[in-house]
């Protein structure tokens, strides 16, 4: 299963000029845990999808509201040539598109 | 029960809010209201070029009903990041935009500006002395780096807020300002925990987006109390539960479990959301854990370029099989034809298409079939003349490139708008994002007073 199909809210936006932070929000208590203990979302799957460093990209579960946070840097900083998403907003994908593999 | 309230206008003034909430929140006589007039977000062209993102005629709109109220009650009205972005054209606009208000309704008012810009001189210094580190990911700060900055400006503290209040200040006019401040000074200056007071702030100031329904463009009501703080909204057709105050905690943070301001770090580890009734949520347990040396976040915007793009929309289904061809074509013939006016390693052409690879570029995993293709192309050049010449020849190019397969032999290219080309003016990008320690933040931040 995609994480898309699985959360309820993926949401994007910069945390900062220079990063970008996605937010995965699930319903179910178990669908929450299903993804955060996945194999398939792990910073060096992440980084690949991105291109960037997996040293640099940080994981964060946010167990109270069943939220899991990913930060990781703007490969070009906001609104700066070459960027293509000023605000971060539609930087979920790749990352929406990972699958997380059967329920246990 | 000791007790500061406030109510913060919204998420940006200019976004708009309805004028019956901030009528209701009035009713529970807020000891001030506070709102943050700027952002990032938008980008760096703001703060580089000295314009704001949102048009006067919102910021007018938004402003006149806080001004009159505050006034009317004998209140405080604290704007953060005036202007947008907060370095002294936004400020001044901004002031002048205030002073045009307080003529027409004849409001009198002790008025503190407090200027946020940042001498290149400071920053070299500090960079000499070691005190300045990248915030985040973004490469060290080097000299070359300061020099092309056209704009700096620091996010001021709590500090000089407090002493424009110790001043007499009825309306405040800050400059950059982290957006926290605005709503922490007041209640940090009157004896209440920093760490609540921070947190507070760090809620209040996105207007109602805390609530559910979300939105940035509708107030929300603070109240501080010695040991938690209680948010609602004043609008009965949002509330806040605890899930909707405690999912704003992630809310553009890199982390859910802290975030830092020139004070230092911010803990909410130790945080209890509960609802206070159906409408109201109460918050304890934020902690601040002072920083060693106090921070202050540096941001600069350097000129990069000027912009010029054409948009046009593709159909046919062989160009769009060729759209890598198709644009090696233009390069290439760019590069032969651009003559003296721009060398080829000053002209950056970028080819974005919308419908294929637009959003996400080179990352972009699934480029299955598609029936059209929106393309947009960009030239960026040292200067606007340049730049419009180059995206000229670059775009009759495209109309008209060939490439294996071709049956457009017309042109390749559907133009919605004539002329076809459109300025985008000039390019800036964020040279400084760094934080600056010293041991007196406020002394940067240069306060006036005035009569009005």
């Amino acid at each position: 299963m995609r994480l898309y199909d699985l959360a309820q809210v993926v949401r994007s936006k910069n945390a900062g000029p220079f990063t970008v932070t996605i937010d995965l929000q699930f319903t179910r208590e178990q669908d929450y845990r299903r993804a955060l203990e996945s194999p398939a979302l792990t910073p060096a799957n992440i980084a690949r999808l991105y291109d960037v460093a997996p040293d640099d990209v940080i994981i964060r579960p946010f167990a109270r509201i069943r939220t899991i946070k990913v930060a990781m840097p703007r490969r070009v900083s906001s609104g700066g040539p070459g960027d293509r998403d000023v605000y971060g907003s539609q930087q979920h994908f790749p990352l929406a598109d990972l699958e997380i593999g059967q329920a246990p | 029960m000791r007790e500061i309230s406030f109510v913060s206008l919204n998420g940006v003034l200019g976004y708009g809010y309805p004028l019956a909430s901030l009528e209701s929140a009035m009713r529970i006589k807020p000891d001030f209201i506070g709102v943050d007039a700027g952002s990032t977000d938008p980008g760096p062209y703001y703060l580089g070029s000295g314009t704001n993102f949102v048009r006067p005629a919102q910021v007018r709109r938004d402003l006149a009903p806080g001004l009159r109220a505050a006034v009317d009650h004998g209140i405080p009205l604290i704007i953060g990041t005036a202007g947008g972005s907060g370095a002294r054209p936004h400020v001044e606009e901004f002031v002048r935009l205030l002073y045009d208000l307080a003529r027409e309704q004849h409001l009198h008012f002790r008025l503190a500006v407090i200027w946020s810009d940042i001498d290149h001189n400071t920053v070299l210094q500090g960079l000499r002395e070691g005190r300045i580190r990248p915030c985040g990911p973004v490469p060290e700060l080097t000299g070359d780096a300061v020099r092309s900055a056209d704009r700096i400006v620091g996010q001021m503290g709590t500090g000089p807020i407090i002493k424009a209040l110790d001043a007499g200040a009825q309306v405040i006019v800050a400059g950059r300002a982290c957006d926290t401040v605005i709503f922490a000074a007041p209640a940090i200056r009157a004896g209440f925990d920093p760490g609540l007071a921070l947190h507070l702030g760090k809620i209040a100031e996105c207007g109602a987006l805390c609530a559910e329904p979300q939105a940035a463009a509708d107030c929300i009501v603070g109240r501080l109390r010695a040991d938690h703080f209680l948010v609602a909204p004043p609008n009965p057709a949002r509330r806040c539960t605890p899930d909707s105050v405690a999912a704003h905690s992630l809310y553009e943070q890199p982390d859910p479990d802290c975030f830092y301001e020139p004070e230092g770090r911010v803990d909410l580890t130790g945080c209890e959301f509960v609802a206070a009734d159906e409408r109201t949520v109460r918050v304890s347990g934020s902690r601040l854990l002072p920083a060693a040396v106090p921070t202050i976040k540096l941001e600069g915007a350097a000129l990069r370029g000027y912009r010029s793009v054409t948009i046009a929309g593709v159909r046919d289904p062989a160009v769009l099989a060729h759209l890598d061809e198709l644009e090696a074509g233009v390069r290439a013939n760019v590069a032969d034809s651009l003559g003296r006016q721009v060398s080829p390693e000053d002209l950056s052409l970028r080819f974005i298409r919308y419908g294929y690879d637009g959003v996400l570029g080179p990352l972009e995993h699934d480029r299955s079939a598609c029936r059209e293709v929106g393309l947009v192309i960009e030239a960026v050049a040292p200067s606007q003349e340049a730049a419009d010449a180059a995206l000229a020849l670059a775009r009759a190019t495209a109309l008209h490139q060939s490439f294996p397969g071709r049956k457009t032999t017309a042109g390749n290219l559907a133009f919605p708008f004539s002329p076809s080309d459109l300025q985008g003016g000039p390019v800036y990008e964020f040279a400084i994002y760094h934080l600056l320690e010293t041991s007196n933040p406020d002394e940067l931040f240069e306060i006036e007073l005035r009569e009005v």
